[in-house]
């Protein structure tokens, strides 16, 4: 079973869609801890702002569930975020399962801000990035993103690189969107669900 | 370094597509769902649907495809036509619609931008201008072209950003259908004036015009419609010659 964590947070029926076009089996949508523990794979989605969210969590008392899970996780955007240390959006204390914190992008002439729109990933590792070639593009919405870090896993640049994507332990996160990456996201949920993380 | 995005826009009309559309071996061509796989699979960076409807009944058939298109779609998609209101723009978004655009409505109500913006994300709204050069000024006009209106185009595009529009299409009514290429100078100011991603709509003939437009006209995507369609420029061999100009593009 594949649990989402339902914490009010838009963005979960594009994730569902994403897994229903990968064949997953068995995907639940739930706020309940014990039925999120016990599933072989949980996902943690997320849209708008980090400290409204990280208060979302923290008032259904999901943190301390997420953070004691032993399976494979999958932070998404927002989602990823609230698994770094600290988010500027709104100077909110996160999770801590990530070491980096997350900063918004510094302004500069000709940066895009938000960054939107299919941007490059580089310097893969994981089992969660099997199949992808180096300089593979997927899709990033976002205006703050975490700093690069033991944790990182890929590096994309937008004035300067960040974390694209980070892992500690059995916990994983994309700032990108993977349900929005065409074929390339597609092989990405396909490997956080089927490879040994 | 953020691709250039190439964007195919559908006209869709009680759920089907209406304009012409000439896919190699594909016999029904009217199903949208079908024609934004295909498109996706082409290499289409985002897919944009056009909701030209005349009827109530027909809109409502509209929001029901929305989320077929979200179920079968890998890549964003945006939905435009027919949205004045926040309802109409939260019905879009629970169907599973990444962005809406608006355009008419707003510039009988700006403040719908930014209702729509605080409530869901300025990554969410789309600000569509048709404008044309009146005296040697650029009007928006609204009602696809058919009305004027007093907005003059660089003010009301820095409006609609400060109001929280995440994105800007910008057609040129007089360019639209021509074939003889963009604005380009009218292009490069809305780049050089804001600091949201600007989309280049209506002009193209051939790819040098959408070359041009990315390049010197500083566009961050180019959307078309009929060359598309046609099959005269297939979006592997445009994506292809644009990378021989250096422009990035995902492939």
């Amino acid at each position: 079973m594949i649990a989402i964590v339902d914490y009010s947070t838009g963005n979960i029926r594009s994730v569902i869609n994403a897994l229903g076009r990968i064949g997953a089996k068995d995907v639940v949508l739930t706020s309940d801890p014990a039925l999120i523990a016990s599933a072989e794979r949980v996902i943690l989605p997320g849209v708008g702002d980090a400290s409204e969210s990280m208060a979302a969590l923290k008032a259904s008392g999901l943190d301390e569930c997420v953070k004691a899970l032993k399976q494979p996780v999958l932070g998404i955007c927002v989602g990823m975020q609230l698994m770094c240390r600290h988010s500027e959006e709104g100077d909110v204390d996160c999770m801590g399962i990530f070491d980096c914190d997350v900063r918004r992008f510094v302004p500069q002439p000709g940066l895009k801000i938000p960054h939107m729109g299919w941007n490059s990933i580089a310097d893969l590792r994981t089992p969660l990035f099997d199949g992808i070639p180096e300089g593979a593009f997927v899709y990033y919405v976002h205006s703050y993103r975490p700093d690069l870090c033991a944790d990182t896993i890929c590096r994309t640049d937008h004035g300067g690189e960040f974390s694209g994507a980070l892992s500690h332990g059995n916990f994983y996160g994309t700032q990108f969107h993977p349900e929005k990456s065409g074929s390339i996201g597609e092989i990405i949920l396909r490997n956080f669900i089927e490879k040994a993380l | 370094m953020v691709a250039k995005r190439i964007i195919p826009c559908l006209d869709v009309k009680g759920g089907r597509t209406v304009k012409g559309i000439n896919f190699v071996g594909l016999r029904d061509v009217g199903d949208p769902i079908e024609l934004g796989r295909r498109y996706s699979d082409e290499g289409a960076d985002e897919l944009v649907f056009l909701d030209i409807s005349a009827t109530q009944e027909e809109r409502g058939t509209f929001a029901s495809l929305v989320s077929r298109i979200a179920e079968n779609i890998s890549i964003p998609f945006t939905v435009g036509g027919g949205i004045s209101s926040i309802d109409d723009a939260a019905r879009l978004l629970d169907a599973g619609a990444d962005k809406v655009s608006v355009n008419s409505a707003a510039i009988r109500n700006p403040e719908l931008i930014d209702s729509i913006a605080s409530r869901y994300g300025s990554q969410f709204i789309v600000i569509a201008i048709d404008a044309r050069q009146v005296d040697g000024r650029w009007l928006a006009t609204t009602h696809g072209g058919t009305r004027p209106s007093d907005k003059e185009l660089f003010s009301w595009a820095k409006e609609a950003q400060d109001r929280g529009a995440g994105e800007l299409l910008f057609t040129s009514m007089d360019h639209d259908g021509t074939r003889a290429g963009y604005p380009l100078e009218t292009y490069a100011r809305l780049a050089d004036e804001l600091s949201i991603p600007v989309i280049a709509s209506g002009g193209a003939g051939n790819i040098a015009h959408i070359a041009e437009v990315l390049t010197t006209g500083r566009a961050d995507a180019a959307l078309a419609a009929s060359i598309f369609h046609s099959g005269e420029i297939p979006i592997p061999e445009l994506k292809k010659e644009l990378l021989k100009c250096k422009i990035p593009v995902r492939i």
